[in-house]
């Protein structure tokens, strides 16, 4: 295929317009050699459909907020390449699965958000401003589970990914988990105790089935399975002791 | 008490392992020249080992399987929390009474 | 399908709760037939003359199927959850196949038994 024909083909995008009960709208968009499903849903909103809502803040893969479903699975849009998704030069792009639609790609945040106080997830420091601060050794036990742990950047594709949180909204999913997961093995937390205890309570890690879906999709290789795993063990073992 | 619920759930699945591995292995065993009520209850009959077996089956089950019925329905159906802790419940009752008389017919 | 649902944990998982539903189903049954032995032999031989027909050894099949399909893929569950050894990959498909082999191979035997 020489370099003009590669440029003159067409990508189609179906984009999902309007709310619970929107629709699928096709439009049709060149297709270049370097592009991101970002980047296409940026030309249709610049060129083709100026009232076309969505979120995006970095563009990097650093801020989480471009989330959306990519040919059914949830992906961060300003790192994932079209290449590697487009199904035969076809693209559907919907908003996130498990969350209230507001407008087209955009979704409401809120009740993902809240899981995370749900999993027990303000941290409380023992310390004042007046302590020196906590030396925790970075090879310990603890330190090490949690830091696996660490980085997740709330885009919410795991909780959009969750089997479980489709079927049981009541159940906290697997960002907020993990974070419990990063709280119980952080040896500054007065409240690990209680943090395990609301993450394994009404909709916390016993319900998860481990179908993996959170680990698989997560796009910084986080491993929430593992987290909700660890938190499962603590039933058994008790809270993790700093080894 | 979702804790308690998880580990009850995982501690009988425990039990159930091996006591559902040599069932499976008896039934394998057992079929070879079809059923007959004498063979089976030649069998089990006056044996203390297999009533104290499918006794601890029957108790296992009657914890394992409502939980994970529990489980089911709170995904799979809208029906209310109330109203699926009572349908594990009787699944419990139902497991542990006809269960328990199983086992005391077989032995 | 829906890509979210089509791969190897997705499928051991509903393998593992669908079992699990028939076997709750049917266990009251089983109960009741066992029960029968109040009466003696000929009590339980009520039922097991059944036991002869081809669409009831096919259904007691499906039973043993289901029986190993839950047990097997409970203990996949069971070591996701809870095993954990130096340089340990939780691979979450990775217990999918051997499980599906150990319940064929159960399938199997008892077909051989009852032809």
């Amino acid at each position: 295929m020489n370099k003009i024909q590669r440029e003159t083909q067409e990508l189609t995008v179906r984009i999902w317009r309007g709310k619970e009960d929107g629709k699928l709208v096709t439009y049709q968009v060149m297709s270049r050699e370097n592009q991101t499903i970002l980047d296409i849903i940026t030309e249709i909103q610049r060129f083709h459909e100026p009232s076309l809502a969505y979120r995006f803040s970095c563009r990097v893969g650093v801020c989480g907020s471009c989330a959306m479903t990519v040919n059914g699975r949830p992906r961060w849009t300003c790192r994932t390449h079209v290449k590697k998704v487009s199904d035969e030069g076809i693209l559907t792009i919907e908003p996130l699965r498990n969350l209230p639609r507001i407008k087209d790609l955009v979704c409401d945040l809120a009740p993902f958000i809240d899981t995370w106080q749900r999993a027990g997830a303000p941290f409380s420091g023992t310390k004042t401003r007046k302590d020196a601060p906590a030396l925790v050794d970075p090879n310990s036990s603890t330190r090490r589970a949690a830091e696996a742990g660490l980085q997740c950047i709330n885009c919410a594709v795991c909780y959009s990914a969750c089997d479980v949180v489709n079927w049981n909204r009541n159940y906290i999913g697997p960002a907020g988990l993990n974070r419990a997961w990063t709280l119980v093995n952080d040896v500054r937390h007065s409240n690990r105790k209680q943090t395990f205890d609301q993450a394994f309570g009404k909709g916390g890690c016993g319900s998860c089935h481990s179908h993996g879906n959170c680990t698989r999709h997560c796009p910084i290789e986080l491993n929430p399975s593992e987290s909700i795993a660890g938190l499962k063990q603590i039933a058994f073992k008790g809270l993790p002791k700093d080894v | 008490m979702e804790r308690t619920l998880f580990l009850a759930q995982r501690i009988s699945a425990i039990i159930l392992g091996p006591l559902v591995l040599v069932h499976l292995g008896l039934i394998l065993f057992a079929v070879r020249n079809g059923l007959s009520g004498a063979e089976i209850l030649s069998r089990t009959q006056g044996s203390i080992s297999w009533s104290v077996f499918y006794g601890l089956f029957v108790l296992s089950i009657t914890v394992h399987a409502p939980i994970g019925l529990r489980n089911i329905l709170q995904e799979w159906t809208r029906v209310s929390q109330r109203t699926i802790n009572i349908i594990a419940l009787l699944f419990a009752l139902i497991f542990l009474a006809l269960g328990l008389r199983a086992v005391v017919a077989i032995v | 399908m829906n890509p979210l649902r089509n791969h190897k944990s997705y499928l051991a998982a509903i393998g593992h709760r669908v079992s699990g539903i028939a076997l709750a189903l049917f266990l009251p049954f089983h109960f009741l037939l066992l029960g029968s032995a109040l009466e003696g032999a000929q009590g339980l031989d009520r039922f097991l003359v059944y036991t002869d027909l081809t669409p009831v050894k096919v259904a007691e099949w499906g039973l043993v199927m289901m029986l190993s399909v839950h047990l097997f893929f409970g203990i996949r569950v069971l070591f996701l959850e809870f095993t954990r050894w130096p340089g340990h990959v939780n691979d979450l498909a990775g217990w999918v196949v051997p499980c599906s082999i150990a319940v064929l191979f159960v399938g199997t035997v008892f077909l051989i038994q009852v032809l």
